[in-house]
């Protein structure tokens, strides 16, 4: 199956549709939830709390016995909210910082749930096999009660940033101010943690504990790039999150045995990267450009003023002078000379050049420029 | 420890106490930053608080604003406390406490300002936005009130924070280190709108670390450090002697009249 064909299938095909709908609202989601834990710099926490999910969902199997979706991420929501809390109480109990209470219950919860998963392997119960699915994911899957539950909390999500949009955008700015305001703090600091934990517990069963905090950052982190305006950071962050979601499933589906999951991050990382380079105002490419052509039009500056100030020890200004007398000047190149022949603001006659009218004028008020500018 | 009175002496002052600090103590782990400070300032005045590094000036000013829980003590504002009063006041936070590449426009920090009486969930508006613009127009800074905050200088992203505070329309002004980074031109403007809001009858605290600028800037002075040193007019007690008392060393500050 090409691309093209799965375009076509996606709308008749229930499977394919069940699992594009599933990566979309799940790339939206975590997406949207992503912006702030990149502005809140947590970046790192969606990592950390995907990992201390894992011994939930080990936990939650081994009490039921059933691998039943639902059972397993409440078991995986519990564990890692276990673990999210516990990374906030080191941070404000112990003097350790924000990187080392992560890594800490990242790899304690990790290798809690590592040693679970093979305790259960070695277990009589067949009904085991593929829980290790929850490692890497495994997007094929998805069912369409899946998507159900990812499209309401989506929808709670979202009902939920627009309710108490104010508060979180005043919080991540400053938290302190926040609390003089009289806000209560922490509650919207949990309540914004919670919903994160949830979504990130929601993509588990997709994208898997080691990449899902990359949906959570790579959205956001390229949505940043385009807008200097939460509102649209968030939406775009929700749009390139989607989009990987319904290009990764595209591309897994079509190329045989891709997991699908890796190939969501992947795609996500295209958003970045592609963003990095050539968004407007933040991009390396642009910068680059403005970068360098600031600098020409300064050298060519920098040249005419040098030349006005020689032009000017003549009385008729566009006397003719020797090249060789702008060698003394460091910025000078023949190219710089050529650009200000172009730009009409002197003219080359052998081995002279004469400034114009146009030339003189412009380089005197520049000059003028400069100096009121420097009182 | 010289103790002034504070209303008789001079006579602007109502005599009403806008902010009053008891035995108050804060410690971040075990050594204390502040060490029982009672402090009583009128309504009214123009307050430098000084001291040296790690003095807690800072901490104080968090302390009185609830963002820091003290181990002992109480603060309390026109008589009531902080939590019952707090529309009445206003708090400049360091410019440096926040990521000032945050994806917002100086406008949109400024109706932050209207959050507090707004209260939960309810969304600014027209109200709140001309607010907002009349506060960046007292700061200078209307022509700027689209752009993106990054792209701000220091001087003018402090003008932001103090355009922040006025919108709250407060009574006591809570405002730490705001000259700290700004050039020349910016503090002139600064320290004018703060005569202003004295001139109105406001309380304006501010954390000074500049000596040489508190007899010119401000009518009213704590020396701080851990400990209360002094607290009173600055004509009064901003001499060599508490100077020294508070910087531990023989500090001498040519007071310009």
């Amino acid at each position: 199956m090409d691309i093209t064909e799965y375009f076509k299938l996606v709308f008749s095909d229930y499977t394919l549709r069940t699992i594009t709908l599933g990566t979309a609202i799940l790339g939206a989601v975590t997406g949207m939830l992503g912006s702030f834990a990149v502005l809140r710099k947590q970046s790192l926490l969606g990592d950390a709390i995907s990992h201390a999910a894992l011994p939930g969902i080990a936990i939650a199997f081994l009490i039921t016995g059933a691998k039943d979706t639902n059972t397993l991420l409440i078991g995986a929501l519990v564990s890692g909210l276990i673990g999210t809390f516990w990374i906030r109480g080191i941070i404000t109990k112990t003097h350790l910082k924000s990187d080392t209470a992560l890594g800490l219950i990242l790899s304690l919860f990790f290798g809690f749930g590592m040693l679970l998963l093979t305790f259960i392997q070695k277990q009589p119960n067949a009904n085991q096999a593929g829980l290790d699915k929850y490692l890497f994911g495994q997007a094929a899957t998805l069912v369409e009660s899946d998507v159900w539950l990812m499209a309401i909390v989506t929808g709670v999500c979202l009902l939920v940033l627009l309710l108490f949009w104010k508060e979180f955008k005043i919080l991540l700015f400053d938290a302190d101010y926040t609390k003089t305001l009289g806000f209560n703090t922490k509650f919207i600091d949990v309540l914004i943690t919670s919903f994160i934990v949830l979504a990130i517990v929601l993509g588990l069963q997709t994208v898997g504990v080691v990449l899902m905090s990359a949906m959570l950052l790579a959205p956001a982190a390229a949505a940043r790039q385009w807008t200097n305006s939460l509102s649209t950071m968030v939406f775009l962050a929700a749009v390139f999150g989607a989009f990987s979601g319904v290009f990764g499933t595209a591309i897994s589906a079509s190329q045989n045995n891709l997991s699908t999951g890796p190939v969501i991050v992947l795609v996500a990382a295209v958003f970045v990267v592609f963003s990095f380079i050539f968004s407007p105002s933040r991009g390396l490419l642009f910068k680059q450009i403005r970068f360098i052509k600031n600098r020409r039009d300064l050298e060519l500056h920098k040249t005419l003023s040098f030349m006005y100030h020689i032009a000017e020890t003549h009385e008729n200004t566009s006397h003719p002078h020797a090249i060789k007398l702008l060698n003394n000047f460091q910025g000078f190149t023949k190219k710089t000379l050529q650009k200000l022949v172009e730009k009409n603001y002197a003219t080359i006659d052998g081995s002279k050049w004469s400034l114009t009218d146009l030339g003189f004028k412009t380089a005197k008020n520049l000059y003028n420029k400069q100096e009121t500018k420097n009182e | 420890m010289k103790e002034q009175s504070q209303n008789k002496k001079t006579p602007n002052y109502s005599g009403v106490l806008a902010v009053k600090v008891d035995d108050l103590t804060v410690a971040y782990n075990y050594k204390p930053v502040l060490w029982d400070i009672d402090l009583e300032i009128p309504e009214g005045v123009l307050m430098a608080i000084v001291g040296p590094n790690g003095a807690g000036k800072s901490t104080l000013i968090k302390s009185i604003l609830g963002i820091l829980k003290p181990i002992a003590g109480s603060v309390s504002i026109y008589g009531k406390p902080y939590n019952k009063q707090r529309k009445l006041v206003a708090y400049v936070p360091q410019k440096g406490s926040v990521d000032w590449d945050f994806p917002t426009t100086a406008l949109d920090v400024v109706m932050m300002g209207t959050y507090g009486s707004l209260g939960w969930i309810k969304r600014p508006k027209q109200k709140e936005k001309k607010a907002a613009l009349e506060a960046l127009e007292k700061v200078g800074m209307l022509a700027f009130k689209s752009r993106q905050i990054s792209q701000l200088s220091g001087g003018q992203q402090q003008r932001i924070f103090l355009a922040r505070a006025l919108v709250q329309n407060a009574s006591i002004y809570f405002m730490d280190e705001p000259f700290q980074g700004v050039d020349a031109t910016t503090e002139i403007a600064i320290i004018n709108i703060l005569k202003e809001l004295r001139k109105a009858g406001k309380t304006v605290i501010v954390v000074h670390h500049d000596l040489q600028t508190v007899p010119e800037y401000f009518d009213w002075v704590t020396f701080l450090n851990v400990k209360k040193i002094a607290t009173g007019p600055v004509k009064d007690i901003f001499n060599d002697d508490n100077l020294t008392k508070t910087y531990g060393i023989n500090y001498k500050v040519s007071i310009q009249e």
